[in-house]
């Protein structure tokens, strides 16, 4: 990297952060490279700058560092990613250094990590149905093109088994493909590889590209990684032309990264800790995604966080769906007793649903279906918790339908296998039969003409 | 005189600049080579710490500080309406390219239009602020009436003649202390609030066509209220709803913080849908502001008193303005964070310690007014809260609740069962319920009170026998008890649960509102009768009226769709 040859002294090392003098010549946010004695080179970015000094994050960590023997040379430039078409089937490190064994891509230009702001008024309103193939999320938690929908999770849930499972099968009408953003965000190396394995078994590798930072990587460096994932995304999707699925997992070591440089900082904090910003910091991540007005591309985001003590409630899951426009919520109860995708339906929600689906895109009965086996699935539970206390016996009979109602939108509706792919009318006659386990009294979402048209159809198939 | 410094420190958003003696709190200045607005938030000796209203990347120690001489103000002209502004109400249309560049400047309004201004009163005549002089039809549903600047006062000595003109136009000329040439634009600080003549009392509602908001947690014309739900509870559908169907001559939404997909959904809809009282697109009447999550947050701060000038500057013409905000927790958020790079002593949670004042003031420029002019006109304000965690104990949303007086609690566990809008009945409360009744007694029907508390004690009743059923299941009670459980269904389900995807169920007028009220309330003293002769709950379940009559939300438009319910209700 080119840049100016300014050096400098550091003054003070403590955790991640250097505080080295300046003379006022580092901007905020702009690079260093700092040169150890041994002639290692690692990356910094300036977090606070003044006339004389200035505080530095140092990515990859200042373990072995020594303000004696250090050089500092200011980049003059903020972080920036290069990028083409050529980064397409390529592997890079957290902060986009390719680690895959083959030269540096060349860029047709360098973009700032932090992207710029979409304006608002440019953007296009998603409201293309994405056919993942699940039930559950066709039916009831229907993606679009262009949203930004997370999978909060727990330690042991298949959570990246489902992630895998949509990039895998999600398609886009008339045939057209996903390319495939994946940041690996302080995770193990074997989920980096399972994801790595199934791109590559499924032929989308090719048109993949891998971002790792792993957790044995520096946690400083996890705070880049996810801006320079999307960098390369928002380029694929808004100059490129390709529809781009992001998977970012984990963000919850990304938030964690966050707090300890902000104690690290001497922040005040907030709750738990976590800074006053993480909601404005995780918009920054989160808010690039989406269409834009007369581009041809398209981009989502599947942040895949798990949810610390399985706390809905923690500032990183609780912030990320006040973003998001959703968040699919998995259940350590329902995997236990079997099911996967174990959804909790209840907890979660797809804001976008509304204006993807229905008729011209799914299916004209898609939304009322879907908001009857909301509200019955809920009063189903009602039922079950009401019958684990006085006992099946003490409900009455008009009642235990509704317990069948549950345990077959469990077992028949939700449950697939992860390389199942159901297209939507499958998932949608599956909706009709499950609940004519109901009486049509019980029906409240369902249109007189929805019953004439589509039930039918399942009734003469099952005569 | 301008100002002229230099930058010392960069930490964040928050700049340090000395060298700027002279400059005032408040006072916008330019920062760096690329002219970043920003705004002095506080002043040491003559350093002065400036909050800047962009990203501030590359910015450099050294680089210069401008004071631009006057504070964060917005433009109030003709051309307003129909616009999406950022936070600072630069106009989000005139951007080339997809992306926001910084320091990017932009006038609020074309001020190369010509408007044809209608002259109401003559020269000669003695004038002060407010008064107007003349007006021109900004859209088909807006006459934007042209007043004398509030602190203007004196002779009227020239009057321009009807004809077409630009906004900076001269119109008129006042003779005070000195000569004042007066144009179809003014000038205002968003931070202080318009002047008015005195505060009246309100007692008008205003219609959202909402059912639970109308006929059981009203808001009136000039009044506050709150709606604080966890993500995923319909806020931000509830509050599009109403910017939607409300009865305000003016609407003006900030998007505070929050998606910028539901911004696009807004004007994706907007020009789609049809005032209900003017038949007109409702794009004529409404006014966006749109500073996103991921948009600087000193902007967001701002964002929201730039709505509430435009909408006190449309009340002072005499119009009913209704100003949503969404949300305002990520205000008070962007208070934390500026106030937290200021090294501020935080009070809780991190906010600094003028958060209630600042919420308190906030609330307090709603209100139903005479103006200067003499008219009456309204601000009401409806604002978001986000607590985390659904934490209602949480500093935002408890300022929050000591200043408004309608509160619409959003319960999760209505949402997970799709029950929108997730208002609970329980918990909510609008203190402007007495002082509304007499309106829906002379303009809907006397009997509109009695429905409505008779259905309100359906629902509280519900709820302990609830807890009942909880413990015991429902086969211990009584079958009168049993029907009650059922009315209080038909009520959830015909009755509060409103879908606002559904053509005809998204927007419910007032007296379709009794109609429905009315139908469940007598199928209910109608099943009770049949109870009494022997009939079984189950047994009146299964009869067709009783989906009927739950379903009448997406039918009854009209009287006659009304009476032919009834009827079959009467002969159950």
């Amino acid at each position: 990297m080119s840049g100016s040859i300014t050096f400098s002294s550091v003054q003070s090392i403590r955790g991640s952060l250097m505080v080295i003098k300046t003379n006022g010549k580092l901007g905020y946010e702009e690079l260093v490279e700092i040169e150890l004695g041994n002639g290692e080179k690692r990356l910094g970015r300036s977090l606070q700058v003044s006339e004389d000094i200035a505080v530095v994050e140092v990515f990859e960590g200042t373990q072995g560092l020594s303000p004696r023997d250090v050089k500092v040379r200011f980049l003059g430039k903020p972080l920036e990613l290069p990028v083409s078409n050529e980064l397409l089937g390529r592997i890079f490190d957290g902060l986009g250094r390719p680690i895959d064994n083959m030269p540096e891509p060349v860029g047709s230009e360098e973009l700032d990590i932090n992207g710029k702001i979409l304006n608002p008024y440019k953007r296009e309103y998603p409201d293309e149905f994405i056919q993942t193939g699940v039930s559950v999320i066709d039916g009831m938690l229907s993606m679009v093109r262009g949203q930004k929908l997370p999978i909060f999770s727990g330690s042991g849930l298949p959570h990246d088994t489902l992630a895998a499972q949509i990039a895998r099968q999600a398609t886009i009408a008339k045939g057209e493909e996903f390319a495939v953003v994946f940041a690996a965000v302080g995770v193990p190396a074997d989920t980096a590889m399972f994801f790595r394995r199934e791109l590559e078994q499924s032929g989308a590798l090719k048109r993949s590209v891998l971002f790792l930072n792993l957790a044995e990587d520096p946690a400083v460096e996890r705070i880049v990684t996810p801006r320079v994932a999307l960098t390369a995304a928002e380029y694929l999707a808004f100059e490129e032309g390709y529809h781009v699925l992001a998977i970012l997992t984990d963000m919850t070591n990304y938030g964690e990264a966050l707090r300890e440089i902000s104690m690290m900082r001497e922040e005040v904090p907030s709750r738990r800790g976590y800074p006053g910003y993480l909601y404005t910091d995780l918009a920054t991540i989160f808010e690039r995604s989406g269409r834009i007005s007369g581009r041809k591309g398209s981009l989502t985001q599947l942040p895949i966080l798990s949810m610390p003590a399985d706390d809905i409630t923690h500032p990183i899951p609780d912030l990320t769906a006040y973003i998001t426009e959703g968040q699919i919520v998995l259940g350590k109860e329902l995997y236990h007793k079997g099911i996967y995708p174990p959804v909790n339906v209840l907890m979660s929600l797809s804001r976008l649903m509304k204006d993807g689906v229905g008729e011209g895109k799914t299916r004209a009965d898609h939304k009322e279906l879907s908001d009857q086996l909301y509200n019955s699935y809920s009063k189903a539970m009602d039922v079950r918790s009401l019958a684990e206390i006085v006992g099946e016996e003490g409900i009455p009979e008009s009642s235990k339908k509704y317990l069948q109602f549950a345990d077959a939108f469990e077992k028949k509706f939700m449950k697939q296998d992860p390389y199942e792919n159901r297209d939507i009318d499958t998932t949608l006659n599956l909706a009709w039969e499950i609940l004519s386990i109901l009486p049509e009294s019980e029906w409240t979402n369902i249109s007189e003409k929805s019953k004439k048209v589509y039930m039918n159809v399942v009734q003469k198939r099952n005569i | 005189m301008k100002v002229k410094g230099r930058i010392t420190e960069v930490k964040g958003t928050v700049v340090k600049a000395s060298n700027v003696s002279g400059v005032q709190m408040n006072e916008m200045v330019k920062v760096g080579e690329t002219g970043l607005i920003g705004e002095v938030v506080r002043v040491e000796g003559d350093s002065a710490y400036v909050q800047v209203y962009e990203f501030t990347t590359g910015l450099k120690p050294g680089e210069p500080v401008e004071g631009l001489g006057s504070p964060l103000s917005v433009t109030l002209a003709p051309g307003i309406v129909g616009n999406i502004y950022d936070g600072l109400q630069r106009p989000l249309s005139t951007i080339e390219g997809y992306t926001i560049s910084r320091g990017y400047t932009a006038e609020a309004i074309d001020v190369n239009k010509s408007w044809h201004f209608v002259p109401v009163v003559k020269p000669g005549i003695k004038v002060q602020g407010g008064e107007k002089i003349g007006y021109v039809e900004e859209t088909e549903l807006i006459r934007h009436y042209i007043m004398i600047p509030p602190n203007v006062i004196g002779n009227l000595t020239y009057v321009a003649p009807e004809g077409d003109y630009k906004v900076t136009d001269q119109i008129a000329e006042v003779q005070g202390s000195e000569k004042q040439s007066i144009s179809m634009l003014q000038r205002w600080s968003v931070r202080v609030p318009r002047p008015i003549k005195r505060r009246l009392v309100a007692s008008e509602p205003l219609i959202t066509g909402q059912r639970v908001i109308d006929a059981f947690f009203p808001l009136a014309k000039g009044g506050s209220a709150a709606v604080p739900g966890g993500f995923g509870t319909g806020k931000t559908v509830l509050l599009h709803q109403m910017a939607s169907w409300a009865n305000s001559r003016i609407v003006v939404y900030v998007g505070c913080g929050e998606r910028g997909n539901e911004m696009v959904e807004l004007l994706k809809t907007f020009p789609k849908l049809n005032d209900p009282i003017s038949g007109k697109p409702i794009m004529q009447k409404s006014i966006m502001i749109a500073n996103t999550s991921n948009m600087p947050v000193a902007a967001r701060e701002a964002s929201v008193y730039v709505g509430l000038t435009l909408a006190e500057y449309y009340r002072d013409m005499g119009y009913d303005s209704l100003m949503l905000a969404d949300s305002t927790s990520r205000w008070a958020e962007a208070l934390r964070e500026i106030s937290g790079r200021l090294e501020e002593i935080p009070a809780e949670e991190g906010y600094p310690s003028y958060l209630a004042s600042r919420i308190a003031s906030f609330y307090e420029r709603a209100g139903y007014v005479e103006t200067l002019s003499g008219d009456f006109g309204s601000v009401s304000i409806i604002g978001a809260v986000s607590p985390p965690g659904g934490d209602f104990t949480e500093p935002v949303t408890t300022h929050t609740l000591r200043y408004v007086k309608a509160f619409w609690l959003l319960d999760p566990n209505l949402a997970y069962s799709r029950h929108y809008p997730a208002v609970n009945w329980i918990s909510s409360y609008s203190s402007y319920v007495e002082s509304l009744s007499d309106w829906w007694s002379l303009n809907i029907s006397d009997e509109f009170e009695t429905l409505r508390r008779r259905a309100l004690d359906i629902l509280f009743k519900e709820e302990s026998l609830r807890n009942i059923v909880r413990l015991l299941g429902p086969e211990v009670l009584p079958e009168d008890e049993k029907l009650l459980l059922e009315a209080a269904n038909m009520l959830r389900e015909g009755f509060l649960k409103q879908s606002a995807y559904h053509e005809v169920d998204r927007y419910t007028p007032p007296l379709v509102q009794y109609y429905l009220l009315k139908l469940i309330i007598s199928f209910y003293e109608k099943a009770k009768e049949k109870l009494t002769g022997g009939a079984t709950v189950e047994e009146i379940k299964a009869s067709p009226l009783y989906l009927e009559v739950i379903r009448a939300r997406f039918n009854v438009k009209s009287k006659e769709n009304f009476e032919a319910i009834m009827k079959k209700v009467m002969e159950f």
